[in-house]
């Protein structure tokens, strides 16, 4: 360990696991440099179109993490930049970091795009998969985060003229690579995956056959941002396809190809992609060919069934691809398949190959120069017990770089890998971050307006469309306007000093910016503002670029108009702007945990070892929960080791307070400042983790219960870890009480358990015959190493139909089963000495009970329910209150750990906090008005409005808003019947202002 | 047949060809009568455009004639012309009309004799091909005007224009662009902006598929496909219908209502 602590880590990989590390960590009190080899973060998410199972748009939910890394005060954004080396100790390690130029200077450039314009080099654009042209100075999509230019040394021919065009004169071709080296006190890398290249599988002739596309393509495909501009479209003749063909596994659980592992994901985005596809073409033929569907995850199953039975997808289940053959006229593609004992074909007019995730190319070379081990299949090497550690103290791991896995599974260890390195470097927390000091603000109260107006060119985007002199001159007419001025660029650096400068000489007390996009831009403005003593909330901007000059680039006097009109109205509002004030509430510095399980304690001990109090409450007499049943050793050692060793570190632990036989009994406040009812007494706390676990399925159907040889999978494993089991002749059937009518979804781990119990029970008795009945086997990721190991030994497995579940009875004695053998088309019967059910998981009954005490949601099937499926799987919409382990969904260990440690780096990011800003745009009651009629109340998603008494001598009723926890969305203003809620910066008067300046004649 | 006369145009230099145009008359050296010249100041005035233009209004021929290599009375003028015609004559070509037909000469102040002579044998050349049939022929109007609004882009005009400091002094970066990369360069890229252009011709009035659009611009769907994608980044083109399962496109009429 270092004798100093460095108060900063450097996050590898710029996806949206590492954007997520560096948000939390920024947010908790650490340096973050953020390093990305490409110029732009990112990832492979912002190439996605949409995401399962909500069907969200992947760049719409992801673009607002990226500003917000790009923006954040304490995040270093390091792109196009490749780690060298290392040296050094956890705690205190010196990077080396190549930086390859962009030939652009980063300060200088505006984003605006006139090089690439003008760049008379195409090349194909990579983001688009090659199915689009690029210049050659570029951005890699038009979102990008940092949105600076790039020129592509390769294809450049050095013809000059991005220099001779840029008006900020930001190109510089003879800019240097650079060689930085930063001191860093933790590691964290989420380099994430390669795509397996499809040109392997030969058989499916991709790069031959012009209609055969990887999966990726056809997400570039589906997406309006995309080649085709969201119509789907056949690569050979630009025709929409009418039947499709999904192949899944193509270089996952592949032995030939050296990728016997599960990649996860396909399966569920290959369904994904039909639907959507379906969305864009009103008839389309949808097939999906697999194995085994893998729908493990929160309504994955219900997704997939949906898929089937509204969209018409047709599964082809059981199936392997043998071949594709193309059509040399039509370019159709023939597809043979081999599914029960023929092969068939059939003809479709595009093939998708659902490509599985590789490990990142740079894996190798990265584990050399940082001395970490790599698993053997490339990716990096992790403990079951440890997921988010490499095998190198200080240097931790998050996302697919460990191994293939989905969005939220991602982000969930992003947040953990934050916690780990958070652990480490907790001494050092808040010593290299910065805190911005602003001047005292200007009292502006009871001032005539004075209203300063820029008006930018940027560069031609917008002066070559409108007359920007004629609008500035338009400007100085309108009344309560004293300044305007136009800029090149009203973004620029020196045009920020320009615009404090100006607010001082002439007394300005609003500024208005006509430019771009408010979403890009309002907050580097209303910084500016507030450096020169306005407050931030005394600005208004007008979009006469996105949405003026770009859309009339024909239309110069149409776009001059309507840009006077856009400015009218900014100036019109900006006149009755009122300063807003951000309150600061305290924050107390510890949190709970409820539920002492697996989960509980990983996010206990995360919270505990950042230096925080944490009380967990647990209502059992002991700590382990679930974890006591699990008896397979995997990675390390057997989870009781785990178990007695967690347990002793929570005992020893002098800021974790266990609270047994305890229960919840009601929660007050809000984040930062919780007060949490317990059965013996009271604590406060400034964030809540739910970790409540969940429970197994206790079975009624085959026998169980009335006949002792049969069992459940989690009694038979408690009997094989005590060698107790004698079967010869075993029946496993799985998907006991879930996949049903009255249990949709699919239980996630039990497949896989039944798998280690079958290879020990082949291993304790290999003579032994076991069967295993099921639909699907769900063995994802490296667990599909159990399921070869389970073939490998012998173990016979038997697909049943999806509607038919194999019967049991008891006749003579003696134990039969009949069960219908999809592959073989018959009966099958079994007299086995044991029946062991694959049982299903459970939420905890009394979930309804706390959600209500928390007022947090649960989901359809009462497990609780996040903020975001996707992007926030660890949150709820409340915040300060966060979610762990199986209370959020079944999952294995490993899984629940991440998700633990995920969960109390967000607690982290409130309660390492002494005070949280509250929201400056929020409702206000105007009291003589309110007459509390509780209209707004039910309205409010985020529980801030209460009713109460006007004082306690008065019956009256009036409404009060919760400064801590209004978002300022307006909904209960638009609800109040009475007109006495007001959303402050959104005023009636306000908006009135701007419709009525909007309708009159422009005098231009 | 022989009473096709053909109507040629000539662009000349004021320094060097003009003068030795004026030197034949001077010389009275005999010429056929069907040029006529516009005098420019120098040849490297010449844009592929205005080449275009003149087989658009109906010429069956253009002489440009500059001066040696080496005499420009403006240094380097005519090096310019030299490359422009390369791509004039390749976007004339593409538009399908013989290269023959645009000839490049350099022809000095004392060369009337040369100058006689050029004319003569360029204006026999034109009377053996025939008339260019640019009236009857929508086709090949159309294949001229997209060749003429390719000619206008930045993007080749730029090329063009760089060419000779990219291949000769260096670039940005203080290499050399070696002559054949430029050529591959250029000619790919006048053939795209071609392909394009046409296609953006051939939608004006019409909505026609990506395969439509194929067979009548002589390539494959694919490459079609590719161009069709750009345009539409550029918002020139837009899908105007969708037949079943085949999108149609029409170009984009800028410029508002």
């Amino acid at each position: 360990m270092a004798t100093t602590t460095i108060g900063s880590v450097m996050v590898v990989g710029g996806g949206i696991s590492g954007v997520q590390t560096a948000l939390d960590l920024a947010d908790s009190g650490f340096k973050v440099y953020l390093v990305e080899k490409r110029a732009s973060i990112g990832g492979t998410m912002a190439q996605l179109d949409k995401t399962f199972p909500t069907n969200d748009c992947s760049m719409c939910i992801m673009a607002p993490k990226l500003v917000a890394a790009g923006r954040h005060h304490n995040i270093e954004l390091i792109t196009n930049t490749d780690l060298e080396e290392i040296d050094g100790v956890p705690g205190d390690f010196r990077v080396t970091l190549k930086q390859k130029t962009f030939r652009v200077d980063k300060s200088k450039c505006t984003g605006c795009g006139v090089c690439a314009e003008k760049c008379p080099v195409e090349t194909s654009d990579e983001y688009n998969e090659g199915m689009r042209k690029r210049k050659a100075i570029f951005v890699m999509y038009p979102q990008a985060v940092p949105l600076v230019y790039c020129i592509d040394r390769k294809a450049c021919i050095g013809c000059g003229v991005c220099a001779e065009e840029c008006r900020a004169k930001a190109v510089v071709y003879d800019k240097p690579d650079e060689a930085l080296e930063i001191r860093v006190g933790a590691i964290i890398l989420s380099p994430g995956f390669d795509e397996f290249d499809a040109r392997i599988k030969k058989e499916y002739g991709y790069g031959v056959y012009r209609n055969v596309v990887t999966s990726i393509e056809f997400e570039r495909m589906l997406s309006a941002t995309g080649p085709y501009f969201g119509v789907v479209m056949r690569p050979s003749d630009g025709e929409i396809p009418k039947k499709v063909a999904f192949i899944q596994c193509v270089g996952s659980r592949d032995e030939k190809v050296g990728n016997p592992y599960c990649s996860s994901v396909c399966c569920m985005y290959a369904i994904k992609e039909a639907i959507i596809a379906g969305e864009h073409t009103k008839g389309l033929e949808p097939h999906i060919f697999f194995m085994d569907v893998r729908a493990v995850g929160k309504e994955f199953e219900d997704y997939r069934e949906r898929a089937e039975k509204e969209y018409g997808v047709k599964m082809h289940r059981g199936t392997r691809v043998a071949s594709v053959e193309e059509d040399p006229v039509t370019k159709n593609l023939f597809v043979r398949y081999g599914g029960n004992d023929q092969i068939e074909t059939e003809e479709f007019d595009l093939v998708v190959l659902s490509v599985g995730m590789r490990p990142a190319a740079d894996a190798e070379k990265l584990s050399r120069r940082l001395d970490f081990k790599l698993n053997k299949y490339g990716f990096c090497e992790t403990d079951i017990y440890d997921p988010l550690c490499t095998s190198r103290s200080g240097i931790f791991v998050s996302g697919s770089f460990a191994s293939p896995k989905d969005i939220p599974t991602t982000v969930a260890e992003a947040s953990g890998a934050a916690a780990k390195a958070g652990s480490l470097l907790s001494d050092a927390r808040n010593t290299l971050v910065t805190v911005k000091e602003y001047p005292v603000e200007i009292d502006v109260s009871g001032q005539e307006p004075r209203v300063g107006v820029f008006v930018c060119h940027c560069g031609i985007n917008i002066g070559g469309v409108v007359k920007v002199p004629s609008v500035v001159e338009y400007a100085r007419t309108l009344s309560g306007v004293v300044y305007a001025e136009e800029n090149l660029y009203t973004c620029s650096a020196d045009t920020q000093e320009r615009i404090k400068e100006t607010i001082k000489k002439h007394n300005l007390n609003r500024v208005v910016v006509a430019s771009c996009t408010p979403r890009t831009h309002e907050p580097l403005f209303q910084n500016t503002i507030r450096e020169s003593g306005l407050n931030p909330y005394l600005f208004e901007m007008a979009n006469i670029r996105d949405q003026c000059s770009w859309i009339h680039m024909h239309e110069e006097e149409k776009a001059t108009k309507k840009s006077k009109d856009l400015v009218r109205m900014a100036v019109a509002k900006a006149r009755l702007l009122e300063p807003l004030k951000k309150s600061q509430l305290p924050v107390n510095h510890s949190a709970l945990v409820i539920g002492g399980g697996l989960s509980g304690m990983i996010a206990a001990l995360d919270v505990a070892s950042q230096g925080f109090d944490v009380h967990i409450v647990e209502r059992t007499s002991r700590l382990g929960g679930n974890l006591a049943k699990l008896h397979h050793k995997e990675g390390s050692r057997e989870p009781k080791v785990f178990m007695d060793e967690l347990i002793d570190i929570i005992r020893g632990y002098p800021n974790i307070t266990v609270h047994l036989d305890t229960n919840i009994t009601d929660v007050t406040g809000f984040v930062g400042n919780f007060k949490v009812k317990i059965t013996d007494g009271e604590v406060e706390v400034g964030a809540i983790i739910v970790a409540t676990g969940a429970v197994g399925y206790e079975p009624t159907e085959y026998l169980y219960g009335q006949d002792d040889r049969v069992m459940t999978s989690l009694e038979l494993e408690e009997k094989l870890s005590r060698r107790e089991f004698k079967g010869k002749t075993v029946v496993m059937i799985q998907c006991v009480g879930s996949r049903n009518e009255k249990v949709p979804y699919c239980s996630r781990i039990c497949c896989s358990t039944a798998m280690m119990n079958a290879i020990e029970l082949k291993k304790q008795h290999p003579t032994s015959e076991v069967y295993v009945f099921h639909r699907d086997i769900r063995t994802y990721g490296f667990r599909e190493d159990l399921y070869r190991e389970a073939g490998q030994l012998g173990v016979n497995f038997i697909r049943i139909p999806e509607a038919s579940m194999p019967q049991l009875e008891s006749s003579e004695g003696r134990l039969k089963i009949i069960a219908r053998d999809v592959v073989l088309n018959e009966d099958l019967v079994i007299w086995p000495d044991t029946v062991v059910l694959s049982v299903g998981v459970r939420p905890n009954k009394d979930n309804e009970e706390l959600a209500k005490m928390l007022k947090v949601p649960l989901s359809k099937d009462r497990y609780f329910l996040e903020a975001h499926m996707k992007l926030r799987p660890v949150d709820f919409a409340t915040e300060g209150i966060f979610l762990a382990g199986m209370a959020h969904w079944p999952k294995f260990v490993d899984e629940a750990i991440a998700q633990a440690s995920g969960a109390a780096a967000r607690a982290v990011t409130i309660i390492s906090k002494d005070t949280l800003d509250t929201e400056g745009i929020i409702a206000a009651v105007n009291e003589d008005i309110c007459d509390g009629c509780g209209i707004c109340e039910p309205v409010c998603e985020y529980k801030a409005i209460q009713i109460v008494k006007i004082s306690d001598s008065q019956e009256k009723l009036k409404a009060i808003v919760n400064e801590g926890l209004c978002k300022g969305c307006g909904a209960c203003v638009a609800g109040c019947p009475s007109g006495a809620m007001e959303q402050k910066g959104y005023k009636t008067s306000q908006v009135i202002a701007m419709i009525d300046t909007a309708l009159e004649r422009g005098d231009s | 047949m022989n009473s096709f006369e053909p109507k040629i145009i000539g662009f000349l230099c004021n320094w060097c060809s003009y003068a030795g145009a004026d030197l034949a008359g001077v010389s009275r050296f005999q010429y056929s009568p069907n040029i006529r010249v516009i005098r420019v100041m120098c040849s490297t005035r010449i844009s592929p455009n205005l080449v275009l233009e003149v087989f658009k209004s109906g010429a069956d021929g253009v002489i440009v004639g500059g001066c040696h290599i080496g005499d420009c009375h403006y240094m380097t003028g005519n090096y310019y012309t030299d490359k422009r015609m390369k791509l004039t004559k390749e976007l004339v070509e593409l538009a399908g009309i013989e290269p023959e037909r645009l000839a490049l000469e350099w022809i000095s102040a004392s060369e009337g004799e040369k100058f006689a002579r050029v004319v003569t044998e360029f204006v026999d050349r034109i009377r053996h091909l025939g008339p260019i049939p640019t009236k009857n022929d929508q086709k090949l109007m159309k294949r001229l005007e997209a060749a003429a609004e390719a000619s206008k882009l930045f993007r080749l005009r730029l090329l063009s224009g760089k060419e000779l400091r990219l291949t000769g002094k260096g670039n940005v970066y203080g290499e050399m662009i070696e002559a054949e990369k430029m050529d591959e360069i250029l000619d790919s890229a006048v053939n795209d902006e071609y392909d394009r252009s046409l296609i953006l011709e051939l939608t004006k009035n019409n909505a026609l598929s990506v395969k439509e659009l194929a067979s009548e611009i002589g390539k494959s769907a694919e490459a079609t496909l590719g161009h069709v994608a750009t345009l539409r980044a550029r918002n020139l083109l837009s899908i105007c219908s969708i037949d079943g399962f085949t999108p149609r496109y029409k170009a984009i009429r800028l410029g508002g209502a």
